[in-house]
């Protein structure tokens, strides 16, 4: 419990690791979710195209 | 060599070759930021000046390299981009800046509440080394909204590899700020004359979360240079084919 | 594309106002001898770096305020702050302080901020460090971080 006190720097630590942390997940996120976003915009396109033949 | 590179430059066999790679760059950066967390938590020793608020230092300087190496990819990617006329690396340009972007600001902000308690300010406005890395922040932000401001795919990749390349010389202005100007900030502890100035059982959880951090860094990028690839090739058979797929898969 | 528009232009005027405080960090900087001299900005407040002399702080008993000595290694000038001080602060270490000249040629800040060194080690490490040695090395980096 003590360790995890950080002296009286807990809360400073603390935010930071678990912004940081934040961030990086956010990051990850937000690639899978362009990504599956460009697909959708692939298979959206070929449909209009179909459409059109 | 030559047919190396314009393999490599062929959108399908990049596109497996990253799908290759990521899972292995994540395999070396978790378990690395795993063991730099842990040690710089509980295991390095508090620093003889400031305590416990020294670990600070295990997310603020790997996020602050990053910020600056992310940059120097992007600027990289986009001078080959404008000189070679390679879509690809200007695909890598366009995927850095949103990385850069968040470890500029997680840099910031981290630095901001370390500076709280030792400094005695959250912010110093006009700072040398506060005042570059925020300007850093507004080169990625301005190189996005850049992008996304010209709808002409051809156009946006060279407007803003120049811009990137324009805003490279801030660089070596954020690392040398704090020698050549009076700064809040103190000078460089890992790169200088005579070595680190850290003891070792601080500086290994250090260099695990710096390398760490980079191998995510890769990982998150080939992530995002793999969608990039898939958009500028949506017209392609092999990108209608791999949309196909996905969608029975999903 | 309005937005990417106001985006850009928040951009550049950002960038603009944060390069325009930096020069004004750079104008408003002043030297310890200067001070001590009477050289400093009119109207205006500015900003003193240099190390805390050893043994001269002092604080009133009952109040907030307290007064310390800064030093370039050359000249020192008399610093009275209210308010409450970094964690870095402490005889010795560098420091920033924001304020202006009193009539008594006094600086009368309004905020001080600590330096602190590239150094990181244990507490054990630091005690066991020669302490001339290690007063020394601090002389020389605020010597330093006063150009």
């Amino acid at each position: 419990m003590e360790m995890l006190a950080m002296g009286k720097y807990g809360v400073y630590v603390w935010t930071c690791f678990g912004l940081t942390f934040t961030v990086l997940v956010t990051c990850v996120v937000q690639a899978r979710r362009r990504h599956r976003a460009v697909l959708r915009e692939v298979r959206r396109h070929m449909q209009l195209t179909e459409t059109d033949e | 060599m030559w047919t190396f590179f314009h393999k490599l430059a062929s959108p399908p066999h990049f596109y497996g070759l990253a799908g290759k790679f990521i899972p292995w760059f994540a395999a070396i950066g978790l378990p690395l930021v795993a063991y730099g967390t842990w040690a710089g938590l509980f295991i390095a020793p508090p620093d003889y000046q400031q305590g416990d608020a020294f670990r600070i230092i295990y997310v603020h300087v790997p996020a602050a390299y990053l910020s600056m190496l992310a940059y120097m990819v992007m600027a990289i990617a986009a001078g080959i981009g404008l000189i070679w006329r390679m879509k690809l690396a200007h695909a890598v340009a366009a995927s850095a800046a949103p990385l850069g972007a968040w470890f500029t600001f997680l840099a910031l902000a981290t630095g901001s509440i370390w500076g709280r308690p030792m400094w005695g300010t959250w912010w110093e406005w006009g700072d040398p080394r506060l005042t570059s890395e925020l300007i850093l922040l507004f080169l990625y932000l301005g190189y996005m909204a850049l992008r996304a401001a010209i709808d002409d795919g051809t156009k946006a990749d060279r407007a803003s590899a120049v811009l990137a390349l324009v805003g490279a010389v801030n660089v070596p202005i954020i690392h040398f700020s704090v020698e050549w100007w009076s700064s809040l900030h103190q000078g460089p502890t890992l790169i200088r004359e005579g070595g680190p100035a850290i003891a070792g059982d601080m500086l290994y959880p250090l260099l695990a979360m710096i390398f760490g951090f980079s191998f995510l860094f890769g990982a998150l990028l080939l992530m995002r240079v793999k969608s990039e690839v898939l958009y500028r090739e949506r017209r392609a058979r092999w990108v209608r084919r791999l949309a196909t797929e996905s969608a029975g898969a999903a | 594309m309005l937005a990417v528009g106001l985006a850009a232009a928040g951009v550049l005027i950002a960038t603009a106002l944060t390069l325009r405080a930096f020069q004004d960090n750079m104008m408003f900087y002043v030297e310890i001898s200067d001070a001590v001299a009477g050289n400093v900005p009119e109207e205006r407040t500015f900003r003193v770096g240099g190390l805390v002399v050893e043994n001269s702080v002092r604080r009133q008993p009952g109040e907030l305020e307290v007064a310390f000595d800064l030093t370039d290694l050359e000249d020192e000038l008399t610093v009275r702050y209210a308010g409450i001080l970094p964690d870095l602060f402490r005889e010795g270490q560098g420091i920033i302080a924001h304020g202006r000249l009193d009539e008594n040629g006094q600086f009368v800040a309004d905020e001080v901020l600590a330096k602190h060194d590239e150094n990181y080690m244990p507490p054990e490490v630091a005690d066991s460090l020669a302490k001339h040695a290690a007063a020394k090395q601090a002389a020389a980096e605020a010597g330093d971080a006063a150009q």
